[in-house]
């Protein structure tokens, strides 16, 4: 493990930048590379920053630098018996817990533990303005000021340079089971609504167009009790790492790739492509030729990422014409000179 | 220092007639319900920080959305501040009216637009009260989880506009976390939609960034919640410790096996005496701090977890564990700790909540920090303390009345924050900035990190006509308040670790 503080020659980089006017292109391990649009600019590396800073497992939070490799933080985690649940994918053994943030991705686990965003408690930030500043901290409540450590979260390095995150985690569950039940797409998704409702330990659902795969998480008696009241065929808990970091079969090479976020109670549709269900109806995975995804989402209510590099020039959901100024305003005024991965999320930022 | 707003520390506000803006008012929204007469003015005064009263130039009432438009693209136009409260329980001082503006009064918009058991949503107008979600959600066994103690009143606008939290936090998380969508109205009367009925939306997190905002963005005009099914069961275990220390050893303790309680509160002696003069909970007056810990879920978990709590606490050195027997001792258990600040009030005229945080493991320093200040201001201090996630409640009992006593507290209160971010803690856990910690403030956040914050606020309304004076300082009165309380690199507890 590595323990390196090179805080000062990413702010010195930075403020290069500023003077000469130089857009930077902020990447760590490039595992999440293929997100977003074509970043030209200087690149800056955040990998030689990089080390856990502090993790007391007692106070369920962990500090660590930005260029930390996400194994080395879920290790550090899993020899202390916790986790990070809101499961973020690596995508590759380089991915970094900056990337993690500033791509936001949650995994299986999301709609019932939360998203990266959700355990975020504090950062530390370069700056449009070239100054290293810390927001938020390592205590679970903290509302003075504005939370812009959250602000982060998903911002994919458009507000600046994140070189430090304090995360909330928790203990395991002492019970993990995983089930595949054989029914089909319309009466999960019902049964999903119903379950819902009920204190069921249900952690993670997919449907594949032909099973439901359910994760059964929490004590001793509240998983043994669900699995006898579900029922279905034992599955191997690899399911889930596959399906969060895109090895199933469904993932393969093929049409473009696009990540819909819906909300979780429209049942099945018919979209145009094949489509992998996953976070029990809310996140839908769709493979598909057709040129109007972002409208199909919006019509939805959700909106739609492409997931496939170089295939749309606009592979995130357009926003409204308000929103899209708040937007650049935000972003004036944080990153005056536009110099943190221009045009990564937006051309128009 | 005086709290109320200072334009020689605050910044200059725009001057404002008020009878010509009362005429223009009327005239572009002529249905609004306005209030200008002193007598009509005073009830506003203030919020649930009562120490602190302006009397507002004007409050209006609107009950429709385009009502608030108007008024807000008028404000903009003629320069006129505007405050926005809900139901006007915060601690904090978000809602203290301006001299030179207008009281914004969101009380009104107290319809549930739905209840959907499928989504387990909930869509209401911001002037809901945070019970009643839970209440309207109930035949479906679902609730709206965060609880301040204010829950029977406080409206779910305000949760959002100050992120508010409850004793249920740990396991359960804070408003941000509970939340799928805002409607908002923007000072220049725009209206945005701030999240989504998917689990996140595209571009920036700005529903997270306007969370806890408390009302310097824009104002919240709808709110979209997540239900979660009520716990099949909740079992309340209530353990007596003969000293502070192993009663936060046990906290550490319970973590550490792996179990995340519902609810975790601590209490000290004066707060325990003083609940069960009041309430008499069963609590044991002889302990010097007391523990509850509620475990809820699914029955035969929460029956293991009990067990293996037990087990730990007397391992920490519990003197003695409790469990309720049935749902009346229950609720009568969380009847004291619930009832602790009026209880302080029967010990004193006159009392002042603090809001700190702190990393837990610092609390027996920063208990005995707290202990020497309060005898050094000559004020009596009583602890509560939500455990599990290091937010404290100390509680300041002083005497109103007395000359001096409410800025002896005052002050105290002030020390005690800064006692907490030198540890690594923060000035407020979940009552909010407001004018009340907007000193403190300082003490937090360098004046880089303050410029940062102006700036985000500049993106959304460069002209600071939204709740001026609140969350953010200026630079100019954290100058003021660094010469005053500010030993330059002077640590007022050099004996505290530090990370």
């Amino acid at each position: 493990m590595t323990d390196l503080d090179s805080a000062s020659a990413l702010l010195d980089q930075v403020n290069a930048a500023r003077a000469n006017r130089t857009p930077l292109k902020i990447q760590g391990g490039n595992s999440k590379a293929f997100l977003g649009r074509e970043v030209a600019g200087e690149i800056l590396d955040t990998r030689a920053h990089c080390g856990i800073v502090r993790y007391e497992p007692t106070e369920l939070v962990i500090t660590a630098r930005a260029g930390t490799p996400l194994s080395e933080l879920l290790a550090a985690l899993d020899n202390a018996g916790q986790m990070l649940p809101c499961e973020p994918p690596a995508f590759a053994d380089s991915a970094t817990v900056g990337g993690m943030i500033a791509t936001g991705l949650s995994g299986p686990r999301r709609p019932w533990s939360g998203s990266v965003r959700d355990f975020v408690l504090g950062t530390r930030v370069i700056t449009g303005l070239g100054q290293h500043l810390r927001f938020g901290g390592e205590v679970m409540k903290n509302v003075a000021g504005y939370d812009l450590s959250r602000l982060m979260a998903g911002s994919f390095g458009c507000l600046g340079v994140l070189t430090e995150v304090s995360l909330k985690v928790l203990p395991k569950p002492r019970q993990c089971l995983s089930i595949r039940l054989d029914i089909d797409c319309a009466r999960a998704l019902s049964k999903l609504a119903e379950w819902g409702q009920q204190p069921l330990p249900i952690s993670a659902a997919c449907h594949d167009g032909q099973s439901l795969y359910l994760r059964l998480e929490g004590g001793e008696g509240s998983v043994t009790a669900a699995h006898q009241r579900l029922g279905g065929e034992p599955l191997d808990s690899i399911f889930w790492r596959d399906l969060n970091e895109h090895r199933l079969a469904f993932f393969d090479e093929g049409l473009p790739l696009w990540r819909l976020s819906l909300p979780n109670n429209l049942g099945p549709l018919e979209l145009p492509g094949e489509q992998l269900i996953d976070w029990a109806g809310a996140q839908r995975w769709l493979k598909s030729a057709s040129a109007d995804i972002h409208a199909l989402a919006q019509s939805l209510g959700g909106h739609a990422t492409c997931f496939s590099h170089g295939v749309s020039d606009t592979p995130f959901q357009p926003l409204a014409p308000t929103l899209l100024r708040y937007h650049r305003q935000l972003k004036a005024q944080l990153d005056p000179q536009g110099l943190f991965n221009p045009g990564r999320m937006y051309a128009e930022f | 220092m005086n709290i109320l707003y200072d334009e020689r520390l605050d910044g200059p506000l725009p001057q404002v007639n008020k009878a010509e803006l009362l005429k223009a008012l009327q005239r572009a929204v002529p249905d609004l319900d306005l209030l200008w007469r002193e007598e009509e003015l005073k009830p506003y005064e203030c919020d649930g920080l009562s120490a602190y009263r302006t009397t507002p130039m004007l409050v209006a009432l609107p009950r429709r959305l385009d009502q608030v438009q108007s008024l807000l693209k008028l404000c903009h136009a003629q320069s006129v501040p505007v405050v926005a409260r809900g139901a006007g329980t915060g601690l904090s001082g978000g809602a203290l009216p301006l001299e030179q503006g207008v009281l914004l009064v969101m009380a009104r918009f107290n319809n549930i637009l739905q209840i959907d058991p499928a989504a387990r949503t909930a869509r209401v107008q911001p002037g809901v009260r945070n019970l009643a979600i839970s209440q309207a959600a109930a035949p479906f066994g679902l609730y709206y989880a965060p609880d301040p103690s204010s829950q029977i009143a406080c409206s779910i606008g305000g949760n959002v506009a100050e992120n508010a939290g409850g004793v249920h936090c740990l396991k359960y998380g804070l408003t941000v976390h509970n939340l799928l969508k805002i409607e908002v109205l923007t000072i220049e009367g725009e209206r945005l939609t701030l999240g989504s009925e998917a689990l996140d939306s595209a571009g920036f997190d700005l529903l997270a960034l306007f969370t806890g905002s408390e009302g310097l963005l824009g104002i919240i005009t709808e709110v979209t919640v997540k239900l979660l099914p009520r716990p099949q069961v909740a079992k309340v275990l209530l353990a007596s410790f003969d000293s502070v220390e192993k009663a936060g050893r046990a906290v550490a303790e319970i973590i550490a096996a792996g179990i995340i309680p519902g609810g975790l509160e601590m209490m000290d002696n004066l707060a325990i005496r003083a609940a069960e003069d009041f309430i008499h909970a069963g609590y044991p007056v002889d302990a010097e701090a007391i523990l509850l810990c509620e475990l809820d879920g699914v029955e035969a978990d929460v029956h293991d977890d009990c067990q293996r709590v037990r087990e730990v606490m007397l391992a920490a050195g519990a003197t003695e564990v409790r469990q309720a027997q049935d749902e009346a001792e229950r609720v009568r258990f969380w009847a004291g700790r619930k009832n602790a600040f009026p209880a302080i009030g029967r010990l004193s005229p006159d009392y002042y909540c603090m809001d700190g945080t702190i990393p837990r493991r610092e609390l027996p320093g920063v208990l005995r920090g707290i202990a020497r200040l309060s005898e050094e201001y000559g004020l009596r201090v009583a602890n509560v303390f939500h455990a599990g996630d290091g937010n404290m409640h100390p509680l300041i009992l002083f005497d109103a009345n007395q000359p001096g006593e409410l800025q002896r507290a005052e002050a105290l209160g002030g020390k005690i924050l800064e006692l907490c971010v030198q540890v690594g803690g923060s000035i407020t856990g979940e009552h909010g900035v407001g004018r009340e910690k907007i000193n403190q403030m300082c003490a937090q956040f360098n004046n880089d990190e303050l410029r940062l914050f102006h700036a985000v606020k500049a993106a959304f309304d460069p002209r600071g006509l939204l709740n001026p004076g609140k969350n953010i300082p200026t630079l100019h009165r954290c100058a003021e308040f660094g010469a005053m309380h500010i030993h330059a690199g002077q640590l007022s507890f050099p004996e505290l670790e530090r990370f």
